[in-house]
C-alpha cells in the first residue's frame, strides 16, 4: 500500500470521530464506530506487516499542509512499519474485544468519539517525518487519551488522574518541543531528514538526550516521571487501558529511538549510562510497587513501567555497545528491546482485556473481593493464566525469550571499556533479574487471589463468563503469546531490518539454525528452543499423566478442604492480597515505598475487636513530587498578591516592567 | 553413530536422574538419623512411599479448581526437563543446546510459580502462606541464582552447560577468587530452593515456619507423589549442577568410549553420596531460622553472585 493509503486509513479514523459525534441510537454507534476502527485498522496492519516482512521501499510523502515553508511530511521505514505493526494489532484487538465490552458503557458519547481519534493520532505519530507533525500528533494523543481517561469523571480519584495525566504529558511534550528545537539548531529546518543530515555539527547533544528521556520517558512510564502512569490508565475503560499500556507506551519507546538511534547521531560514550540506570530503577519500583497495591488494573499499570524498563535497560545497552564500536552486541540488545516491545503490548493487551471482562463480571476491580473465578469464568480463566505466565518471564512463553536475550546482551559487556559501564552493568543485570523475580511473585499473587480459591464477595461467587467477542480477543492474544514464545527466530528475523536501519547491522539469520533454535551470538555460547522446551514440558506432563491412570490409580474423591484438620468455611479465612504481599513488603520497604504495619490488640477480657493498620506511603510522590507541588502553591501564592493592587501601582508595574526590558535590550546588544 | 551415541546418553540422563532422586533423599535422612544415634527409615522408604501414594485415590478439596490437578504433573515435567539438561556422567547430550543454564533456571521457576498458585487454590489460610513465603524467598534466590549463573558463564565463556563443564575440566580454569564467591553462593541457594534447615524444614507439619509443605499441604495420593519426585528430582538437580560446575571430574567427555561412561556414572553416584553426607551433616549441626531471616540468609548468596560477577567484569583473572 502507498503511503497515501495509510493518510487515507488515518483520515477514516477522524471521519468515524466526527460520525460518533451525530445523535444515534447508543447499540449502533458502539457497532459502527468499533466496527470501522477495526476494519481501517486491519487493513493498516496488514499492510504495515507486509511492508515489514516484504522488506519494500521505504516510502515518503510530503503534503502541502501545515507550516507552508515546511509542509507535512510523513515516512515509513522498517522501523515505522514495525511500530505501526504493533500499534495497529493493538487497535485491532481492542477494537474487536470492544464490540463486545462497549456495549456494557453507561455513556458511550464519552468513548466513542474519542477513541478512533486515539487511535489516529498514534498512527500519525509513527508515520511523522517532521517535528512539526510529530509534536501535533503527539499532542493530540495526549489530550484523546486524556479524554478517554476521563470518560468515567464521576468515579472518585479519576478527575484528579486526569489532572495529574495532563500536566505530566503537557510538561513532556514541551520538553520534546525544546529537544527538536535544539536538534533543528542553526539550520531551523524541521524535517526530520534535515536534522539527520546535520546530526555531526550538533554540540548540545547531551541535553537532547536528557530532554527525550524526560519527554518520551514520562509518555512511556519511566521513573520518576511515572507518578501519573498508574492514576491515568486504570481510569480509563478497559479497552483503551488496553491501548495506553500496551500500544501507547510503545509509540512513547517510538518516539525515544527515533530522536536518538536516529536523528540525533553517533551515541557518545556515556548516554548508555543515564538510560541504564533510569530503566533498571524504572523496572525494581515498578514491579515493587506493583505487589502492593489491590486494584486490579492499577497493578498491571504498575507491572507496564517495569516492563518499560525492562525495554529501557536493553535499549541503554545497545548504546552503549554502538558508541563503543561493538555493532552486534548492540544489534541483539537491540534486538532484545524490540522482541519486549512486541511481547509486552501482546500480554498487557491480554491482561487488561481480562481485568475488563473481571469488571464485567462482578463489578469488582479490587482484588480483596474477587476469588475462584477459574471454576466459573474457564476460558478467561485460562487466558489470564497465559498471560500472567508470559510476563512473568517463565518459558515457554514469550516474555522469556527477550528477557533471556537481554540477559545474553549483558553478558556481553565485560569488553565495554569505560569503568563506569563495567561497574553499572553488573548491577542493572541484578536489578533485572530482581524486577523478573518480582514479577513472578506479583502475577502469583493476581492470578491466586483473584481466580483461585475461594470467593470473597458474592459478586464473585454469581459471576458468569464473558461474552464471545471478548473471550475471542483475549484467546488470540493468548495463542500469539505462546506462538513467539516457541518460535522466536521468526520474530528475530522480522526485527532484522529495523536492527540494521538503527545500528547498521542486525543479529545473524536465525531461520538456518535447526529445530527453529535461537543462538544470539554462537551456538557454543549460548542457544534457546522454544519449541523443543514446549514440546518435552507437554510430553513429559501428557506422560506422567498417563502411565500414572493407567498403571496405577486414577480415583479421586472429592471432598472438603483439609487445612490440617481446622478447615473454616468462611472465605475471609483465606490469605487477601494484603497479607500475601506481607513478606514482600517487609523485606522490601524503604525502597520505592515506605510500609508501616500497627497491630493494636485489645487485652485479655477487653471485648472489642483487634486492629490491624497498615500504611503504605510512596516514596517517589512523597518526596519527589510533593515538594515540587508544595513550591509551586508558594509562589501562587506570593503572585497573587499582585491581584489586589490599585491602579497606580498596576501603572508603575507596567512602566517598570518596560524600563526593566529597554535596559535589558540595551545591555545584551 | 554419533548422534545415536548422543541420543542414548540423553536417554541414560534422564533415567539417571529421575531413578536415584529418591535414593538420594532416603540417604540423607538416614545418615541425618544415624547422626543422632538413631535407627532411621530404610534407604528404600521414598520409592515406597511414591508408589503407595500412587496407587491410592486423590482426595480433592471441593473449592478446588482444574489446575489443582494439572499441577502436579506440570511441576514434574518442567523439573524433570530441567535435570535431563544437567550433565551427569557425560557432557555428550544431545539436546543440550535447546536450553541453556538461565533458561534451566527459568524451568525451575516456571515449576514454582505453578506450584505457588497450586497452593492458593483451595483457599486455606495455610497454602497461601506457603505461597506468599515462597515466592518471598524467590524474589531473592532467582536474581542470587542469575547471578551466579552470570560469573560462571564469563568464566566459561558461555551459558551451555555442557560447554561450562568441559571449561570446567581444562586446565585454563585454574583457582579463581569469584568461583570461591560463586560456589558458597550456589550452596546458599540450593538449600533454600530444596527447602532445607536452615530455611525451612522438609520433616515438619503443623508449623507456622514451614513454607514447602504449607503449599502441597492440600495433596494426597497420586498428585502427592508427584511433587515429592519433584522435590528428590530438584534437589539432586542442584547437586548434579554443583557437582558439573565446581566439581566435574569423571564427566565423559563427547565421543568417549563405553568405559569414561561407565566410569562417570560411577563418579556421578560418589558425588550423590559425598553431598548427601555433607548435607545432612550441615542440617543436623544448625538450628532453623525465622522466616524473616532468611532473606539476610538468600541476600548473602545474592551478594556473592553480584561480587563475583564485579570481578569477572572488572579483571579477566580473578
Amino acid at each position: 500500500m502507498p503511503l497515501s493509503g495509510y493518510l487515507i486509513g488515518v483520515a477514516a479514523l477522524l471521519l468515524l470521530t466526527l460520525a460518533a459525534l451525530l445523535p444515534r441510537p447508543i447499540r449502533a454507534g458502539t457497532v459502527v464506530i468499533y466496527g470501522g476502527s477495526l476494519g481501517v485498522t486491519a487493513v493498516l496492519f496488514a499492510s504495515a506487516l507486509w511492508q515489514l516482512l516484504s522488506g519494500a521501499d521505504w516510502m515518503a510523502l510530503s503534503l502541502p499542509l501545515g507550516i507552508p515553508w515546511l509542509g507535512a511530511n510523513f515516512r515509513l521505514d522498517a522501523l515505522s512499519a514495525f511500530i505501526l505493526a504493533v500499534v495497529d494489532f493493538g487497535a485491532v484487538a481492542a477494537s474487536f474485544y470492544a464490540l463486545g465490552y462497549g456495549r456494557h458503557e453507561h455513556e458511550p458519547e464519552r468513548v466513542l468519539p474519542f477513541y478512533p481519534a486515539f487511535l489516529a493520532a498514534m498512527n500519525l505519530v509513527v508515520l511523522a517525518d517532521d517535528a512539526f507533525v510529530f509534536l501535533l500528533s503527539w499532542e493530540m494523543m495526549s489530550l484523546s487519551s486524556w479524554a478517554l481517561v476521563m470518560s468515567h469523571h464521576q468515579v472518585p480519584g479519576n478527575a484528579r488522574a486526569g489532572f495529574v495525566y495532563i500536566v505530566m504529558a503537557s510538561i513532556g511534550t514541551f520538553a520534546l518541543l525544546l529537544a527538536f528545537g535544539l536538534m533543528a539548531g542553526d539550520v531551523g529546518d524541521y524535517a526530520f531528514s534535515t536534522m539527520r543530515a546535520h546530526a555531526s555539527e550538533r554540540t548540545v547533544t547531551g541535553v537532547v538526550l536528557a530532554l527525550a528521556l524526560f519527554g518520551a520517558g514520562s509518555k512511556a512510564g519511566l521513573a520518576p516521571f511515572h507518578v501519573w502512569l498508574p492514576l491515568a490508565h486504570p481510569a480509563a475503560p478497559s479497552h483503551v487501558s488496553a491501548l495506553m499500556s500496551g500500544v501507547m507506551t510503545k509509540v512513547a519507546v517510538y518516539g525515544f529511538l527515533r530522536i536518538v538511534f536516529d536523528i540525533l547521531g553517533a551515541p557518545a560514550w556515556w548516554w548508555g549510562l543515564p538510560v541504564l540506570a533510569v530503566g533498571a530503577i524504572t523496572a525494581v519500583i515498578g514491579a515493587l510497587l506493583g505487589l502492593t497495591q489491590n486494584d486490579l488494573k492499577r497493578v498491571l499499570a504498575y507491572s507496564t513501567i517495569e516492563n518499560i524498563g525492562v525495554i529501557f535497560i536493553a535499549l541503554g545497552l545497545s548504546l552503549a555497545f554502538r558508541a563503543h564500536g561493538y555493532g552486534a552486541a548492540a544489534a541483539l540488545a537491540l534486538t532484545a528491546a524490540l522482541f519486549h516491545v512486541l511481547n509486552h503490548s501482546l500480554f498487557k493487551s491480554l491482561l487488561f482485556f481480562g481485568s475488563g471482562a473481571l469488571l464485567t463480571a462482578t463489578g469488582e476491580r479490587s482484588l480483596a473481593r474477587l476469588g475462584g473465578l477459574l471454576n466459573r469464568m474457564p476460558m478467561t480463566g485460562l487466558f489470564m493464566l497465559v498471560g500472567c505466565v508470559a510476563i512473568s518471564a517463565l518459558p515457554p512463553f514469550n516474555g522469556f525469550v527477550s528477557e533471556w536475550l537481554a540477559f545474553q546482551a549483558i553478558l556481553l559487556s565485560p569488553v565495554l571499556s569505560s569503568w563506569a559501564l563495567k561497574l553499572m552493568i553488573p548491577a542493572v543485570g541484578a536489578m533485572l533479574a530482581l524486577a523478573a523475580a518480582l514479577a513472578a511473585a506479583a502475577y502469583v499473587r493476581v492470578f491466586g487471589i483473584a481466580f483461585l480459591g475461594r470467593p470473597r464477595s458474592d459478586a464473585a461467587r454469581n459471576a458468569v463468563e464473558v461474552d464471545r467477542f471478548s473471550l475471542i480477543a483475549m484467546g488470540t492474544l493468548g495463542v500469539l503469546c505462546l506462538l513467539t514464545g516457541v518460535l522466536p527466530g521468526l520474530v528475530i528475523d522480522a526485527l532484522g531490518p529495523l536492527v540494521s536501519q538503527l545500528i547498521g547491522t542486525a543479529m545473524a539469520n536465525q531461520s538456518q539454525l535447526g529445530w527453529l533454535a535461537i543462538a544470539p551470538i554462537a551456538e557454543s555460547r549460548s542457544s534457546y528452543d522454544g519449541l523443543l522446551v514446549f514440546l518435552f514440558i507437554t510430553t513429559s506432563a501428557l506422560m506422567a499423566a498417563a502411565i500414572i491412570h493407567r498403571f496405577a490409580s486414577d480415583v479421586s474423591r472429592i471432598a472438603p478442604p483439609w487445612d490440617c484438620g481446622f478447615p473454616d468455611p468462611d472465605s475471609a479465612t483465606q490469605y487477601t492480597p494484603e497479607s500475601f504481599a506481607q513478606p514482600v513488603r517487609r523485606v522490601f520497604s524503604g525502597l520505592g515505598f515506605a510500609a508501616s504495619e500497627t497491630v493494636d490488640m485489645p487485652r485479655p477480657g477487653d471485648q472489642r475487636p483487634a486492629r490491624f493498620e497498615l500504611r503504605l506511603k510512596d516514596l517517589v510522590w512523597d518526596y519527589g513530587y510533593q515538594p515540587v507541588v508544595s513550591t509551586v502553591f508558594t509562589i501562587a501564592d506570593i503572585l497573587n498578591r499582585l491581584q489586589f493592587l490599585t491602579i497606580r501601582q498596576y501603572l508603575s508595574l507596567v512602566f517598570a516592567a518596560l524600563v526593566f526590558l529597554l535596559l535589558a535590550l540595551a545591555i545584551w546588544t | 553413530m554419533n548422534l545415536f551415541g548422543n541420543l542414548t546418553i540423553q536417554i541414560l540422563q534422564m533415567l539417571l536422574v529421575l531413578l536415584p532422586a529418591p535414593l538420594l533423599t532416603g540417604f540423607i535422612r538416614k545418615v541425618k538419623a544415624r547422626l543422632l544415634r538413631k535407627k532411621g527409615p530404610p534407604l528404600l522408604q521414598p520409592y515406597r512411599d511414591i508408589i503407595k501414594l500412587v496407587g491410592k485415590e486423590a482426595v480433592v478439596a471441593d473449592s478446588a479448581s482444574w489446575l489443582f490437578r494439572a499441577v502436579p504433573y506440570l511441576v514434574f515435567a518442567a523439573t524433570w526437563v530441567a535435570a535431563a539438561l544437567v550433565p551427569t556422567f557425560a557432557t555428550g547430550l544431545l539436546f543440550s543446546w535447546s536450553a541453556d543454564l538461565i533458561a534451566i533456571i527459568a524451568l525451575l521457576g516456571s515449576a514454582r510459580f505453578f506450584l505457588a498458585l497450586a497452593g492458593m487454590d483451595v483457599g486455606t489460610s495455610f497454602g497461601g502462606l506457603g505461597s506468599s513465603r515462597e515466592m518471598m524467598f524467590a524474589t531473592l534466590a532467582e536474581p542470587a541464582m542469575i547471578m551466579i549463573v552470570f560469573s560462571l558463564a564469563l568464566i566459561a565463556g558461555s551459558t551451555q552447560l555442557s560447554n561450562v563443564a568441559e571449561f570446567m575440566l581444562s586446565p585454563a580454569v585454574g583457582l579463581r577468587v569469584s568461583l570461591a564467591l560463586g560456589l558458597i553462593g550456589l550452596v546458599i541457594v540450593a538449600i533454600a530452593e530444596n527447602a532445607r534447615i536452615p530455611v525451612d524444614n522438609p520433616a515438619t507439619h503443623l508449623e507456622l515456619t514451614m513454607v514447602h509443605e504449607a503449599m502441597v499441604l492440600e495433596y494426597s495420593g497420586r498428585h502427592l507423589a508427584m511433587i515429592e519426585l519433584s522435590a528428590e528430582l530438584k534437589l539432586s538437580l542442584y547437586v548434579s549442577l554443583i557437582a558439573c560446575v565446581f566439581f566435574p571430574w569423571g564427566l565423559a567427555p563427547v565421543g568417549a568410549g563405553i568405559a569414561p561412561h561407565l566410569f562417570g556414572i560411577a563418579a556421578y553416584i560418589g558425588k550423590l553420596a559425598v553431598a548427601g553426607v555433607a548435607l545432612a551433616v550441615f542440617e543436623t549441626s544448625i538450628a532453623k531460622m525465622r522466616v524473616f531471616r532468611v532473606p539476610d540468609f538468600i541476600g548473602v548468596a545474592l551478594m556473592l553472585g553480584l561480587l563475583a560477577t564485579l570481578l569477572r567484569f572488572m579483571s579477566g583473572s580473578l
